[in-house]
């Protein structure tokens, strides 16, 4: 028996072992996830949940539910990877052995690595969104919360899901608006990039869109330290910002794991060929998702994007021929702007996002770097679709390459 | 794209004022672009260049918190150096690309 071992059963482990189940017999090959949680997340519906428009039962189910029949799984932690021994070290010393790595450990919130932030305040006036236990404890805060300045913070990059604090603020502005005391709240969003935004024209867009809905932007803004006695944001350029509530998008990092493996690069991602998805340390270990290096956003979207060419190269691979698909950092983000509206970006490693429609030329029915009210049934409708198509496995109706068909440019 | 000479040495900037060319760096060319963002070199300053260079050289992305880490300066030492925007004033004096972020 040959074994293919996947260590992750989020997004991307979870469709990879969907992939892989059905092209390879029962009878020859092995496949093993480890995952130390038994509890899947639909990330992209936290976001929600701060704002009552979620509850935490829409967006948890049993990871066992969707990884497919004839798969193993082992719920533990994991000590380390042993890349020259061919095997992953569990929490308990049992060694499992493979022919094929995958790794899908994703990345995680490390707000301890920014001093004041995880202390007195957390979560009483500081508040993460990125886990379940801060979006609801987020959620309680705001239903009674009086009001007073509410500064978001970026901590510095990479982070998951790049729009998702620009969607907080959006609906910060919607939700205060909605209950009559958007006058008594002042949002401010401070971010270490040069603007609302990096690529030049979403940027542009979303700047005007948080200046109509007065959001002030305070770009290049790299948070130092949270001063917990007078309730101050202060940044390495020694600016102090105060604040009724703060919340912050703390530093991302990949699982301590990648690190006692000594495949870690900074914040332990591990380094990966941007194109192939093939670990630069091992040529049988390959990375997919959040775990990985790769100079675009760590998403969902990029995640399935990528488990199309993983799922091409592994086969490849494993048949001994050379690699046929190559990865162009595809993304494609659903944004989330308030009022019932969203808008749409679409794009990769050499291309930036562009006006235009999506996915189909000219018809749509969504529109790229414009506000629509079919952008946001898009992101609530694509809820279903994750449980029920991507995560499974299934075919998608969009291009795993960006397409530049239906862009304006 | 822009020419300009610096003391006796021809140089091409793009419409930010980086080189466009790396290799038409020197120490005169940095003190040139360090006055324009206020800033007087001293050997400390170097240090930082040259390790930007070296990294720009080695095809690695630089980021605040690598500069951090490469036991020259600590990111507060960094800001001191270069207020205010410090990777991209320190990667303009230093004759690198400006440094992309990925999102």
């Amino acid at each position: 028996m040959k074994r293919l071992l996947i260590l992750g059963g989020g997004t991307a482990g979870t469709i990879m072992a969907n992939k892989m189940r059905k092209d390879l017999s029962r009878d020859e090959w092995d496949i093993t996830i480890v995952d130390q949680y038994k509890t899947h997340y639909y990330q992209p519906g936290f976001l929600f949940i701060p704002f009552g428009m979620y509850k935490k039962q829409d967006v948890v189910k049993p990871k066992g539910d969707f990884f497919p029949t004839g798969t193993k799984v082992i719920y533990s932690k994991i000590d380390r990877i042993e890349g020259e021994k061919n095997q992953v070290l569990l929490d308990n010393g049992v060694a499992v052995k493979y022919d094929y790595l995958i790794i899908a450990t994703g990345a995680k919130i490390a707000p301890e690595e920014t001093p004041g932030l995880k202390e007195n305040l957390w979560h009483k006036s500081i508040y993460d969104f990125y886990t379940i236990e801060g979006a609801t404890a987020l959620s309680s805060y705001f239903k009674t919360w009086k009001g007073g300045h509410l500064v978001i913070n970026i901590a510095e990059l990479p982070y998951k899901c790049p729009v998702a604090p620009l969607e907080f603020a959006f609906f910060a502005d919607a939700f205060f608006t909605e209950r009559g005391m958007r006058d008594k709240v002042k949002i401010t969003y401070t971010t270490p990039l040069s603007g609302a935004f990096t690529k030049p024209r979403a940027s542009q867009m979303l700047g005007g869109l948080m200046d109509e809905k007065n959001i002030e932007v305070i770009p290049e803004f790299y948070v130092e330290r949270i001063d917990n006695e007078k309730k101050e944001i202060i940044s390495y350029g020694d600016e102090a910002i105060p604040f009724d509530c703060l919340v912050s998008i703390p530093t991302n990092m990949g699982d301590s794991m990648i690190e006692r493996s000594g495949l870690a690069e900074d914040l332990n991602f591990v380094a990966t060929d941007k194109n192939t998805l093939q670990s630069k340390a091992f040529d049988n270990v390959f990375v997919i998702g959040d775990a990985t290096n790769l100079p675009t956003s760590k998403a969902g979207s990029v995640a399935h994007f990528e488990a199309d060419v993983l799922h091409e190269n592994l086969i490849a691979a494993i048949e001994g021929r050379p690699f046929t698909a190559s990865f162009d950092g595809h993304a494609n983000c659903y944004i989330e702007t308030g009022f019932g509206k969203g808008t749409l970006i679409d794009f990769n490693y050499d291309t930036e996002p562009l006006p235009g429609s999506f996915p189909f030329p000219g018809l749509g029915p969504f529109g790229l770097l414009k506000e629509s009210r079919m952008n946001h049934y898009g992101k609530l409708l694509f809820r279903w679709i994750y449980w029920h198509i991507l995560i499974k496995g299934r075919e998608m109706p969009i291009s795993s390459q960006m397409t530049m068909a239906g862009k304006k440019f | 794209m822009t020419q300009v000479t610096i003391a006796t040495l021809q140089i091409d900037l793009n419409e930010e004022r980086y080189l466009t060319d790396s290799s038409q760096w020197n120490e005169e060319v940095a003190a040139e672009f360090a006055k324009e963002e206020g800033i007087e070199l001293t050997e400390k300053h170097f240090e930082v260049l040259n390790f930007l260079r070296q990294k720009h050289e080695e095809g690695v992305d630089i980021t605040i918190r690598k500069v951090g880490k490469s036991g020259i300066v600590d990111i507060k030492g960094f800001y001191a150096l270069f207020p205010k925007k410090p990777l991209k004033k320190s990667s303009r004096i230093a004759g690198i690309p400006k440094p992309t972020s990925c999102v």
